[in-house]
């Protein structure tokens, strides 16, 4: 895998006050959620649902160039 | 007597006859309320085989022993009886303000039986109760007819009430509550319009006798600080209602688009919850003594009213290839006030779409009704509330409509209900809950999205099958009990078995445990299975429509999942304590009091 990397992060609800619906951030080597995160200013606890391709994510797995990420903080019922 | 008023009001319309009669208290220890003490009653009193649009079939309003009171969300009540949609026992709930009302006037349900000779309404005063002519009121929408019983009737009283479609006998009729409340599905609207009943109007100056009330003081503080601190009951749901599922489903590729033939709506965006946020929300709402406030009211075009919820913005919107809100907006509008299930008049239409779009329906027959039409959807809404033109065929539901024009397996239904806004594919428990639930497609009998999607109480992976058998079992049961105690389900986000014991407990002075609720909760599921199965819906109805189990998701983050239902069922089943064939044994009814 080359060394950088693109990942789209969609933020959905409160989470994107101040910040946006969708952000795309470039990183210069293999990184995770939690890194990704944390360069937004979102802190762990403030996310309920991690998503990495639409799929259960976690926060410290390495991503691979163009996974994206879905984020939520605690919301839904229907 | 404790949470219980103690008396039942019986309502023979043939015969205009009004008794009030005490409760069966043996019943009510067994089944608690609600919609278990309601199916008691009904599974008592009719032959589950009988025409649910005839004058043989009831029509009961029941309470729990929870409504009324101070426990948070206790305003919620059940409508009760055979459904014209399902042929299964349909049980309703809505919240609002009328539930706590009815109990408040001193009553625990209302029993609604035969047919009156012309359109009537009941009022009831405290203990004076008297049928009036409806018959000016008869073919008015929902906000007129409230606002008419409001004016003659003083400004504290509370109206239920169906609007035509439930006159005209729409298998899709609701009864409505408080305008915009809807006791929703399985078509219950058309039941009390078979009977020639326009509306219950309420007026209740008693209150719920409490047996402990500093136990209910203690707890219902604890109950809130958890609804509190939960951030989906905290301030989620109070934040976005339940719209804000559309991006959560979307993003997970489990939102169905275009009658579920795909799952991933790339223009969700546009109907999200954070759109309807900030586009169209004018206030929230809140019913009964809740603490949560998901209700929406929403204003487009000159239009306002309550919702949409998650629910009716996917069942107008993805589900019809629909991306404009305000259109939505207007859609749910018209079902409140034609009084329509969201859920089914949308994914009615959704198949009415593909239908269409295979050529099966004549084009002449239905202008407009294209995938993606939405000034369509809120026209054909009407025309389905009026049953007016080819509306007449929208308003029997999907699965008649898609039997008449010859395609049945594009009928998105189980048990002849228009299943809800998850696709089961990738939601393998979610699905088995569908395939199971008493009363055909729906959501509400047993929420696994809550541990599949949403974290609550635990993430669980909703494309595995480890363990769903189980999680759907226990959503179910103690589900089954929520609406027995007349608290609202959103609650369960933040509160368990032992909560609801302790909320009883000291109401009723009753000795519940976590287990003891679930245990009814389980005695209640196999009663509505017992009736189920008397009323002649075999086991082999537990069953999804094929694309769901056949053809796979096509993109999205769920592409290549149908649903396992044949691995899930049979466990379901065993953990059920029924056979193989999915009656339950002499064994489990024994158990349960229930032989």
């Amino acid at each position: 895998m080359a060394a950088g990397a693109v990942h789209e992060v969609r933020l959905f609800a409160t989470l994107r006050t101040g910040r946006g619906k969708v952000v795309v951030l470039e990183t210069e080597r293999p990184s995770t959620p939690a890194e990704l995160l944390g360069r937004l200013g979102i802190r762990r606890e403030e996310v309920a649902i991690l998503l990495v391709n639409g799929r259960d994510g976690s926060f410290d797995a390495p991503l691979a160039t163009g996974d994206y990420l879905s984020v939520f903080p605690p919301v839904g019922g229907g | 007597m404790f949470g219980y008023v103690g008396t039942l009001l019986r309502i023979d319309l043939t015969n205009r006859k009004i008794a009030k009669e005490p409760l069966d208290l043996g019943a009510a220890a067994k089944f608690i309320g609600g919609r278990g003490l309601g199916t008691a009653i009904l599974a008592r009193e009719i032959d589950p085989k009988v025409d649910a649009l005839s004058p043989a079939n009831k029509l009961i309003l029941a309470t729990g022993p929870l409504t009324g009171t101070a426990a948070p969300t206790g305003g919620r009540y059940m409508v009760v009886t055979k459904s014209p949609l399902t042929g299964t026992v349909a049980s309703a709930n809505s919240g609002g303000f009328w539930g706590a009302e009815l109990k408040n006037a001193g009553y625990d349900a209302v029993i609604l039986e035969g047919k009156a000779s012309s359109p009537v309404y009941l009022s009831i005063a405290d203990g004076e109760v008297k049928l009036e002519d409806a018959s000016g009121l008869w073919g008015s929408l929902v906000g007129k007819t409230t606002d008419s019983l409001v004016a003659k009737h003083g400004e504290k009283a509370r109206v239920l009430c169906i609007g035509p479609a439930g006159e005209k006998l729409s298998l899709l009729a609701s009864v409505m509550n408080d305008k915009d409340r809807a006791a929703g599905r399985s078509g219950v609207g058309a039941v009390m319009g078979s009977k020639n009943l326009k509306a219950v109007v309420v007026r209740g100056t008693g209150s719920v006798a409490v047996k402990d009330p500093e136990a209910l003081k203690a707890a219902v503080k604890d109950c809130l600080a958890k609804i509190k601190a939960n951030g989906v009951t905290g301030s989620g749901l109070p934040t976005y209602g339940t719209a804000v599922l559309v991006n959560i489903i979307n993003e997970n590729g489990v939102l169905p688009t275009d009658n579920f033939q795909r799952s991933y709506d790339p223009k969700a965006e546009a109907i999200s919850g954070e759109t309807l946020a900030e586009k169209f929300l004018k206030k929230r709402e809140a019913c009964y003594r809740c603490p949560i406030g998901c209700g929406r009211y929403c204003e487009t075009d000159g239009i306002e009213g309550g919702g949409p919820e998650y629910e009716t913005i996917w069942a107008f919107g993805s589900d019809c290839g629909v991306s404009d809100l305000s259109a939505i907006v207007k859609a749910n509008y018209w079902c409140n006030e034609y009084g329509l299930d969201t859920i089914s008049a949308g994914a009615t239409l959704a198949a009415a779409m593909e239908l269409k779009q295979r050529g099966l329906v004549p084009a002449a027959a239905a202008p407009g009704l294209e995938f993606g039409n939405a000034a369509a959807v809120v026209e054909w809404t009407k025309k389905m509330g009026a049953l007016e033109g080819f509306g007449a065929d929208l308003a029997a539901g999907s699965a008649r409509l898609c039997e008449k024009y010859g395609a049945p397996e594009l009928s998105m239904t189980v048990k002849r209900q228009e299943i809800p806004a998850y696709d089961p594919r990738g939601i393998q428990g979610h699905g088995l809950q569908y395939a199971t639930s008493n009363r055909g497609g729906c959501h509400v009998r047993g929420y696994l999205i809550s541990p599949e999607i949403l974290a609550l109480p635990e993430k669980l992976d909703r494309l595995s099958l480890e363990g769903k058998a189980a999680w759907a079992k226990a959503f179910q049961d103690l589900t089954a009990c929520i609406d027995s105690l007349g608290l609202c389900l959103f609650t369960s986000f933040a509160m368990g078995a032992d909560d609801y014991a302790r909320l009883l407990n000291a109401v009723c002075g009753t000795e519940h445990t976590g287990a003891t609720i679930n245990l009814s909760g389980d005695r209640i599921w196999n009663l509505e299975r017992g009736f189920n199965l008397a009323a002649g819906i075999a086991p082999s109805e537990d069953r999804l429509p094929k694309r769901l189990l056949e053809d796979p998701i096509p993109d999205g983050p769920s592409k290549g999942w149908t649903h396992k239902l044949d691995v899930l069922l049979p466990q379901y089943y065993e953990l059920r304590g029924w056979s193989k064939e999915g009656l339950p044994t002499k064994a489990k009814l024994s158990a349960l009091g229930l032989e």
